[in-house]
């Protein structure tokens, strides 16, 4: 009886060690996942795949940027000489341009005469740029140069300003107006969060009558609750349009929005824990002070909120994970224009917005798809940052206690 | 002078105090003795009024300190509470250092002169006979301190804002033997400034230290008197059986 007992117990013990290396290991396979996917898009080519660029042979340009391709694709560049080149119009020239300029029968069969037509075509201007298919290619024509193609590097992703991920023929992977979005709207989330949340958490610990806190509490947990969805459907209907007429904007979805909608989201959260952890003064604390003579309001900010400060650090930190890493309520009112903030009263992208708005449209294993695991993995470290930062505040505080 | 006319106390239904008359004499300690739960620490928060803290309580009767009525609506309590200072029962220090724990009650009396208040700190930390043992670690936590000194911590933090009467809640009920002996030692020395009422369970303890005793049980004030007369010769025979350990 005894041994059956034993037996029972190793087996529960190993059940349970099984299970929490189980689990370790999965979240430890997911973040691995993460980052092996992200890395692909560091060194990929800078262009569509199968892609190259020709110039005229005369041409002194041996290299272009993913940054200057665009904007020459664009047609913000239009001289050679604006990239260190002679000064003549750059004439561009895509691969279906051919078509209009030669018949089918003069292609030839199968097109095996279209390298040579296009070899013709571009020695024939000296300012041309040809984005055409590496195998049409015509490399052996002498007045013919195939630009080197450049590589996404990590400056391209991490300093470029500029996220045009289906642009053709060069994507732009600057991921900088995205996490400059994400902290944003987060930042200004937490300034609004932080005081009414604080307000409402000593209201409920500290002022209020049994009665009270005992409807209000459950209340707001309940806030918790909803569905971020359903908080960005209301901030779409209410919120938006009020901003846009009370503020007198051309959109209501702006920055503004967000931080507004994140920071009623995290207000439950930030609320319930900063409440718990000053409910959790003792006693003795309390009355200490208030034997002191000092008064109940006295009490409060000299005692209660100094004792129950990790937990208020804590309360913050929650909010601002929910903040950063929420999604859907973000994506319905934020407007989602992928450029640099300047002011909290118009559109700004958030990087899960991004996320969730654009893996269904980028095919898998592609350069698009990999740039969005980049910005899974940066939302994974600031996420990470925060919640190491709050550990180590809170530890400090713990010291200065016991 | 702390008199109590008549003083009944309720928490809720429970009569907590019945009939409460007492007296005690400015510069005196006078202990208050009796078995758990017989009203002696509430009767002893009466004073510093920490049982308003209490939901569904009430009092009735009448509770002076130097004549003034503690109950009027016209009394402030936390100017009387800079009046009655209070030391508990298991030593609560405020997660704070040595220094801000004495200076705590002159801040929030709206004290901001540093070289006042490090005086004061000071004075009151000899008062409580601690100062030669933290004057190196003001700046530590006071939760760096053994449970003596954080006890003597909370008497010097109840001294700071100069009181004219503390009151003592089983101060020592929490320490060693040696701890203890020092805070009666200090318990001797403060009786020449403050008028002091303390609460305890030790029998000697209220023998060593009190100038008058009284003998509390199920509320009610059973004995009242000299603390000698009281341990040599109670009048009463429940408070010889009490003394003597016959229950309790």
């Amino acid at each position: 009886m005894k041994a059956l007992r034993r037996f029972a117990e190793h087996l529960v013990e190993g059940l349970l060690a099984l299970s929490g290396s189980v689990t370790s290991l999965a979240i430890l396979l997911i973040v691995i996942f993460l980052f092996k996917e992200a890395s692909g898009l560091f060194g990929s080519p800078a262009i569509e795949k199968g892609y190259v660029l020709c110039v005229h042979s005369t041409n002194s340009t041996d290299v272009l940027n993913p940054y200057q391709i665009k904007r020459i694709f664009d047609s913000e560049t239009a001289n050679w000489n604006e990239l260190g080149g002679k000064d003549m119009e750059i004439s561009l020239f895509r691969f279906d341009d051919i078509f209009s300029l030669y018949s089918d029968e003069e292609l030839g069969e199968d097109y095996s005469l279209l390298p040579e037509k296009l070899g013709e075509t571009i020695s024939q201007n000296p300012a041309i740029l040809a984005f055409i298919p590496e195998k049409y290619a015509p490399a052996e024509n002498p007045s013919v140069k195939i630009l080197k193609i450049p590589e996404i590097s990590f400056s391209d992703i991490f300093g470029g300003k500029e996220w045009f991920p289906t642009a053709t023929p060069a994507p732009q992977f600057g991921i900088l107006p995205l996490i400059a979005g994400t902290l944003w709207v987060s930042l200004f989330a937490i300034l609004i969060a932080l005081p009414l949340g604080m307000g409402v958490a000593i209201y409920l610990s500290e002022l209020s009558n049994e009665r009270t806190r005992k409807i209000l509490k459950p209340t707001i947990e309940l806030l918790a609750g909803i569905p971020s969805v359903v908080y960005g459907f209301f901030g779409l209907a209410v919120l938006v349009p009020l901003i846009q007429r009370t503020l007198n904007l051309p959109v209501g979805e702006t920055a503004f929005a967000g931080s507004l909608i994140l920071a009623i989201m995290a207000l439950p959260t930030i609320i319930t824990v900063a409440e718990d952890a000053m409910r959790n003064t003792p006693k003795a604390m309390r009355e200490a002070s208030l034997a002191l003579g000092a008064t109940h309001w006295q009490t409060i900010y000299r005692v209660v909120v100094p004792y129950a400060a990790s937990g208020i650090t804590a309360a913050v930190v929650l909010g601002t994970g929910r903040a950063v890493g929420e999604t859907m309520a973000v994506l319905m009112v934020t407007g989602n224009a992928a450029v640099m903030p300047h002011s909290l009263f118009e559109p700004v992208r958030t990087i899960p917005a991004t996320i969730a708005a654009e893996l269904g449209e980028a095919p898998g294993g592609g350069v698009h798809y990999q740039a969005l695991f980049v910005l899974g993995c940066v939302l994974f470290v600031i996420t990470m940052a925060v919640s190491i930062s709050a550990e180590i505040i809170s530890k400090r505080n713990r010291g200065k206690q016991a | 002078m702390i008199e109590t006319q008549d003083v009944n106390f309720y928490y809720g239904d429970f009569h907590a105090l019945k009939n409460i008359s007492i007296k005690m004499e400015t510069n005196t300690v006078t202990a208050l003795i009796g078995p758990s739960g017989c009203g002696t620490s509430t009767f002893l928060r009466l004073f510093n009024r920490m049982n308003d803290l209490i939901d569904n309580a009430r009092i009735s009767g009448k509770c002076l300190i130097d004549g003034q009525d503690i109950y009027h609506k016209s009394v402030q309590v936390d100017e009387l509470r800079k009046k009655v200072g209070m030391v508990f029962q298991k030593p609560n220090p405020f997660p704070k250092s040595v220094f801000e724990n004495v200076a705590y009650g002159l801040r929030v009396n709206g004290a901001g002169n540093k070289s006042y208040i490090s005086q004061c700190v000071e004075e009151s930390l000899r008062c409580a006979a601690l100062w030669d043992e933290v004057r190196d670690k003001l700046k530590k936590s006071a939760f760096e301190l053994s449970g003596g000194q954080q006890q003597r911590l909370c008497i010097a933090r109840a001294l700071a804002i100069s009181p004219s009467i503390l009151l003592m809640d089983e101060p020592a009920s929490a320490l060693d033997p040696i701890s203890t002996s020092k805070i009666e030692e200090l318990i001797h020395e403060l009786k020449k400034n403050y008028t002091i009422v303390i609460v305890t369970h030790n029998m000697q303890q209220a023998a060593r230290v009190s100038d008058k005793t009284g003998f509390f049980m199920l509320g009610e004030l059973i004995e009242y008197n000299d603390t000698k007369k009281i341990f040599i010769n109670p009048d009463r025979e429940q408070t010889q059986n009490y003394i003597t350990g016959r229950f309790g």
